[in-house]
């Protein structure tokens, strides 16, 4: 019996520290709601660390190259604090961004440290300011529940510039803002579907998980041109990014008759999912074909149909930000203000009459 | 004097009927497919056409449902197994498929995600991500049977960390998969008609019928099920036989997530099979099984797998917002609920036979 006791409570030990590990690295999906850029999955380009990474760094020092270089005064010392990087191919490409722009060769000793949950950014935070960095680099999980640790940072001298995503907070409390603009991208896409003067417009739209920031942006630009223009959106059902859902509910639509030629998809995988219905059902697609194909994100993958003309037009949600919050930094540095505290990014779009192998290097993620 | 009998022999078939297992994933179909038929009946249309590769394909609603549906079947099995064995379910599937169909593109692709060319036949793949969704299932299987722990709590280790060791196995890259051959599993094979997954879920259900033919195991877990004790009393080993059950439910699991991810060459992995673990489970109510466990019917499971396709499709057929399906399906459990409650079940039994006797009595006379 006693063995049996102690049997259980070693296992019951190994259970709760398996599910904390679970905890905190698999938010992915539950995340992806409320978060403005998880939608996006691909390739990444470059290999990233483990998921079990997110867990253990809380503040892994530094650029890994200059192994020996001690800290030296005029390296500008800064906190970065993101989301796990395993959330999405955004943001592998956004740490991996990040990462490669805060090095000691550009004069950087930077700190990272990832969670998808506020509660352990702001304690970060609150470590970070604690070792006195210059600039603390926040995209926070959550929008409220970050003023006092801001305050705390005023005080502290240390400045803090947001990226990708913003917070309800006084804006005295940051430098600048660097966010993506969820309907400046839905509206690039939506004005190319426009120039591109189909003789009609029988749409099928495909959305993300709704409620998150890209699904809105992106459906808000969509629902009111067509609204405007009398554009015919035979159906309007979200998918919730999943490339299989979209493929049945395509299918539906196929199989009931209806004629449709553009599929809008708020991102890429559904788009693949679309296209795989269509496939089977020989229907063309891509350019100068019968329907219109519209993907998000940029993954490579996707880029790359482009660049075979299956697609048409894939639009870009910018993961990086690096050079943005150089500049910002950079600026402050030399004593300048800003012009602006809230820096929106540049999105691209790209048409797959005009897409370039280097489009495809460059900018899929 | 003589319709008496025979009428008397009608009733209690109707009655019986009634009682029956089957009866109520029977007639939820029948409920489904009558509300189409009155609906609009061309959602009953099959159609011949050729797919973009110039193959003869078949297609309309009725196709979607039992292509579709086959994943959804294939784990319906597994489940009903564990559920009456072990007296609790398995909501560890989702994220073991994501594990699995992981495996299969981390070997098809090889450690780089590169997809230009196949890195290992697809069957070897195959057989693999079998080996490391049944250790999956054997995990779950231990910690039930030997650590005794509750299904749903062992299982939800899995569930919250499984996708992570997914996007894990792979690097958190998404390869795809270029070649033709491997979306013949979830698509067409060239020159049958018939979608793949249908056979693979057919091959699955006889498979499952002639182990329960021609095995103890149907009985053994029926008799764990119902009563632990006795069953060991009587010279079974209660331990192992959960223990298999969650082997073979890993079995189905590699399956099911073999034809998910050849649907469309890809994964993502925080939404590839999102909350097919509830719909697995609800199939095998939908089935009338006991979700405590002991009596079961695979093929009732089987058949409840279906009717939540059919009900996925008519909703996506008549245009239902895709997020509002879940409340549909809530209805739809409600109901069925009821229904299966074995007082509910008499009484419709009983009003069968009171229908039925003032029959006769007319006849008689």
């Amino acid at each position: 019996m006693k063995m049996k006791k102690v049997l259980a409570m070693a296992v019951s030990t190994l259970l709760c520290g398996a599910m904390l590990t679970g905890c905190g690295s698999t938010n992915e999906s539950s995340n992806s709601g409320s978060s403005s850029n998880s939608d996006s999955t691909t390739e990444a380009e470059k290999k990233t660390d483990a998921a079990t990474d997110a867990e253990e760094t809380t503040a892994d020092k530094g650029s890994d190259d200059n192994g020996g270089g001690s800290s030296s005064g005029d390296l500008i010392k800064i906190g970065i604090i993101n989301n796990d990087p395993n959330e999405s191919g955004y943001r592998t490409a956004n740490v991996n961004d990040l990462k490669a722009t805060f090095t000691k060769e550009n004069g950087f000793d930077a700190s990272f440290a990832y969670s998808l949950k506020n509660e352990e950014q702001i304690n970060y935070a609150q470590k970070f300011i604690q070792d006195e960095v210059d600039y603390l680099l926040l995209s926070a999980a959550d929008t409220a529940g970050w003023d006092s640790v801001l305050k705390d940072a005023k005080d502290a001298g240390t400045r803090v510039i947001l990226f990708d995503r913003t917070i309800d907070a006084d804006e005295s409390l940051y430098e600048a803002s660097i966010v993506s603009d969820m309907a400046k991208e839905g509206q690039q896409a939506v004005e190319w579907l426009e120039s591109q003067d189909l003789a009609s417009y029988d749409i099928i739209h495909l959305q993300g998980v709704i409620g998150s920031a890209a699904q809105k942006g992106r459906s808000g630009a969509l629902t009111e041109t067509a609204e405007a223009k009398g554009w015919n959106i035979l159906t309007q059902q979200t998918a919730e990014w999943n490339a299989e859902k979209a493929q049945q509910i395509v299918q539906s639509v196929i199989d009931s008759g209806k004629k449709f030629n553009v599929i809008y998809a708020e991102n890429d995988d559904m788009a693949k999912g679309a296209v795989a219905a269509l496939d089977r059902a020989n229907i063309s697609h891509g350019v100068d074909k019968d329907v219109v194909i519209i993907g998000f994100d940029c993954n490579k993958w996707a880029l790359e149909e482009l660049k075979k003309g299956t697609w048409n037009y894939d639009g870009q949600c910018n993961p990086f930000q690096s050079t943005y919050i150089k500049e910002v930094i950079d600026k402050l540095e030399n004593g300048e203000t800003l012009s602006q505290k809230t820096i929106i990014m540049d999105e691209k779009g790209f048409d797959a009459k005009t897409i370039t192998a280097e489009d495809v290097d460059n900018y899929g993620i | 004097m003589t319709a008496t009998p025979k009428s008397a022999e009608k009733s209690s078939f109707l009655a019986s009927i009634v009682k029956k297992q089957i009866f109520i994933p029977i007639a939820a179909l029948l409920l489904l497919a009558i509300f189409n038929l009155i609906m609009d009946p061309s959602f009953f249309n099959i159609t011949l056409g050729h797919n973009s590769a110039g193959d003869p394909v078949l297609s309309g609603n009725i196709i979607s449902i039992i292509d579709y549906g086959s994943e959804l079947a294939i784990l319906a099995i597994g489940m009903t197994l564990v559920t009456a064995a072990s007296r609790g379910q398995d909501i560890s599937v989702g994220a073991a498929m994501a594990i699995s169909g992981s495996v299969v593109l981390r070997i098809l692709c090889g450690p780089n995600a590169d997809a230009a060319t196949l890195q290992a036949p697809i069957i070897v793949a195959f057989l693999i991500s079998c080996l490391v969704a049944m250790a999956f299932g054997a995990f779950n299987g231990a910690l039930v049977s030997i650590f005794k722990i509750q299904p749903m709590v062992a299982t939800l280790i899995l569930f919250t960390a499984g996708r992570s060791i997914a996007a894990w196995i792979n690097h958190n890259k998404l390869p795809v998969v270029n070649d033709k051959t491997f979306a013949y599993f979830g698509g067409y094979i060239p020159g049958i008609p018939i979608p793949t997954p249908v056979f693979i879920a057919i091959a699955c259900f006889i498979v499952i019928w002639l182990v329960l033919k021609f095995t103890t195991l149907g009985l053994y877990a029926q008799a764990v099920g119902i009563n632990e004790k006795t069953s060991r009393l009587n010279g079974l080993n209660p331990a192992f036989i959960k223990f298999i059950t969650y082997v073979i439910l890993g079995l189905c699991v590699a399956v099911a997530a073999f034809i998910k991810v050849s649907r469309v060459s890809t994964i993502n992995y925080s939404v590839v099979a999102k909350d097919i673990e509830m719909d697995a489970i609800l199939a095998v109510a939908l089935g009338g099984n006991s979700l405590s466990g002991g009596k079961f019917s695979i093929s009732a499971s089987i058949l409840g797998a279906y009717v939540i396709q059919f009900l996925t499709t008519t909703l996506y057929k008549f245009n239902v917002q895709s997020d509002a399906l879940p409340a549909y399906k809530a209805v739809v459990v409600i109901l069925l609920v009821i229904l299966s409650a074995p007082i509910v079940r008499e009484k419709i039994a009983a009003f069968c036979k009171s229908l039925r006797s003032p029959v006769n009595a007319e006849s008689k006379s």
